[in-house]
């Protein structure tokens, strides 16, 4: 049996504003190996981001708060530990990719000088070491190493993209956690930096977790996959079996409405419906009011999560309780 | 065509390297360059900066403090002897003539830029430091901290600048270092709101975010993220403060709570001379004069820095 780097157990992230309470993040289980990969793929606003910020302890201070669960990274709890020690975790032991390359870096400091701090924030070296260590890292994401010197608007949005993982993946992180790290690049530079984070996941055995509202990303990298909606994870499993078979209605869903060139098809089927507001949760399965397979049952009874085989779902057509009618298309079609 | 393929071919790499020696301040100097009347400022202010500096090769700083009272109100332009205090008497040119005392116009306000310069760099230095302090820890850290330094800076505000100078002086007798402490106190505001403003709209960029998720301490962030992407509107302020805390000195000197005389100051040379404004006119031009031109080239000098400091009018 692997060893666990991270378990995540029934976490509950709330965001409190004046007027209500966000319930972004509502239970969510999952286990991560060591040298995993791990996409977790939803909509806007079903709490992936959220996600990754209990896990580094990122919350904004003021509204953002773990409710329940816990966090285990090698079996310290995060959602316990003490700010200094959270500290010393991040960007040493989990490190974070972020969505927009174009303003995560420092726009007035070189990036050899970015490199170079959070080696010396983490006292992994001293500055000159810390300098050649950061050009050692922009050659190995594939940028010479005399560029160190220059500022970040002298750098094309995928070259900062490189230096954005070359800084995350200094201290040599053993978890790495991607938010959406292609989505405000270029398509042709997309695959260059996936690959990049594969390749050097394998070459520095990182775990990894991606997160990205496109299959195809996750498809490119990962072992496993977890698909959210709403605060929940409706369906996860190894990503193959995912993709050929899915067992949730909304992983179907999804995977109906990506342009498939093997299937004849003049139109997309598109999910109908919005994500329900996440401050007004309704009753029963959240999924219900856009689940072509909705049966009376879905509006009062919320669905478990019904494990087999490694894969795991949250549907009440899983747990006996209504037909399961998977693959005819449901009432709607 | 071919030629053409090969030429841009063999321009690429020097054509990065050429582009990478143009740095930040290269790019700053080619825009505040442009602003004609900006140099002619900065200009004026190296001239007075000099002369404050080397005011004692001009001339000795007795000379310009000991009274000839024979040479009173000497005009511009001319030849007098004065007494050297060993019995003998030698000619002097008063080139701006002699004030009411017989002493150097040229010479006072030579010593006086010293006294000027001094008084406005060290105030701003003091205020531009405490006042972004303050700013960055309110702007950063929000809720009690921000209203209590705010509400803090909202009550200096409320009191006018030259009042609450003179109240500090008056209440700790007039001195030049209570006059530095008065005058700097009164700048500390435009600091602290300045650069809370510019806090707020840099601590929630994602650049921040992500030196958090490196494992960057508050202080850390605050700075070496967040401050250094603030100074250009402080560098415009600093300039212009350091304009208007010469002004509140040479007032404070004018009403007499300042630069006590015979030590020479252009606000206090005002004030002795301006009784005879009448009967020697030059007396009372020439300070007035030193006055003018150094607090119009300061704020010359903070236009055009804004001007070129301005990332929204970058070509």
């Amino acid at each position: 049996m692997d060893e666990l780097l991270l378990s995540i157990q029934n976490l509950t992230t709330e965001y409190h504003t004046d007027e209500s309470v966000i319930h972004a993040v509502n239970g969510i289980n999952l286990n991560l190996k060591k040298g995993g990969s791990l996409g977790l793929v939803g909509e806007s606003g079903a709490g992936k981001t959220t996600t990754a910020y209990s896990i580094m302890g990122l919350l904004p201070k003021l509204t953002g708060k773990i409710a329940q669960g816990s966090i285990l990274f090698e079996n310290k709890d995060l959602t316990r530990l003490p700010e200094d020690e959270m500290r010393t975790i991040r960007g040493n032991e989990i490190s974070m990719i972020f969505q927009d390359p174009m303003t995560s870096l420092n726009p007035i400091l070189t990036v050899g000088d970015q490199i170079a701090e959070v080696l010396e924030i983490h006292g992994t070296a001293d500055t000159h070491a810390a300098l050649a260590k950061a050009g050692d890292m922009l050659e190995m994401v594939g940028i010479p190493r005399e560029r160190m010197h220059e500022y970040p608007h002298q750098f094309s949005g995928g070259m900062k993209q490189r230096v954005i993982i070359a800084i995350a993946l200094a201290c040599n992180p053993k978890l790495l956690i991607a938010d959406e790290p292609t989505t405000a690049l270029d398509v042709t530079i997309q695959a260059q930096v996936l690959r990049m984070i594969r390749d050097l996941k394998a070459k520095l055995d990182t775990s990894l977790i991606l997160i990205s509202h496109n299959l195809g990303v996750v498809a490119q990298v990962c072992e496993n996959v977890a698909i959210m909606y709403a605060g929940r994870i409706v369906e996860y499993g190894p990503l193959r079996e995912v993709f050929s078979r899915p067992l949730h209605p909304y992983t179907e869903g999804l995977l109906n409405s990506i342009p498939r060139i093997e299937i004849d098809k003049e139109r997309l089927s598109p999910i109908r419906g919005m994500m329900p507001d996440p401050s007004v949760l309704p009753r029963g399965c959240i999924f219900r009011p856009r689940c072509p397979y909705a049966a009376a049952a879905c509006a009062t009874k919320a669905p478990h999560i019904t494990e087999g085989s490694g894969r795991s779902v949250m549907c009440l057509m899983h747990e006996g309780v209504i037909p399961n009618t998977m693959g005819t298309g449901g009432n709607h079609a | 065509m071919e030629k053409k393929s090969q030429a841009l071919r063999a321009r690429r790499p020097g054509a990065r390297t050429s582009k990478k020696q143009k740095t930040a301040f290269q790019e700053f100097w080619r825009r505040f360059k442009k602003n004609k009347l900006a140099v002619a400022g900065l200009i004026i202010v190296v001239i007075y900066i000099l002369m404050a500096i080397f005011a004692d090769l001009f001339f000795s700083y007795d000379f310009i403090t000991e009274n000839q009272i024979s040479n009173a109100f000497a005009p511009p332009l001319t030849t007098a002897e004065i007494d050297l205090n060993n019995g003998n008497t030698a000619p002097h040119l008063y080139i701006l003539g002699a004030d009411n005392f017989g002493r150097d116009i040229l010479g006072r306000i030579i010593h006086g830029a010293r006294v000027s310069m001094v008084i406005g760099f060290t105030t701003i230095a003091f205020a531009g430091i405490v006042g972004s302090a303050l700013g960055a820890i309110a702007g950063y850290y929000g809720g009690k901290i921000e209203s209590i330094i705010m509400r803090g800076t909202d009550i200096l505000l409320a009191i006018p600048n030259i009042l609450f100078a003179l109240a500090i002086v008056a209440a700790l007798g007039p001195s030049f270092q209570n006059l530095l402490l008065a005058i700097g106190i009164t700048s500390i505001p435009a600091f602290v709101r300045l650069m809370r403003a510019s806090v707020l709209t840099i601590k929630n960029q994602e650049f921040i975010e992500a030196a958090r998720a490196l494992g960057a301490r508050d202080f850390r962030i605050i700075v070496r993220h967040i401050m250094p992407n603030c100074m250009a509107p402080i560098i415009v302020q600093a300039t212009l403060g350091i304009a208007q805390s010469i002004l509140s000195a040479t007032s404070l000197s004018f009403l007499g709570l300042g630069i006590q005389p015979p030590s020479p100051e252009w606000g206090n040379m005002l004030s002795d001379a301006r009784s005879y404004i009448s009967y020697a006119p030059h007396t009372l031009l020439f300070p007035g004069l030193a006055i003018m031109t150094v607090i119009l080239a300061y704020n010359l000098i903070g236009d055009g820095l804004r001007d070129a400091l301005d990332p929204k009018l970058k070509r």
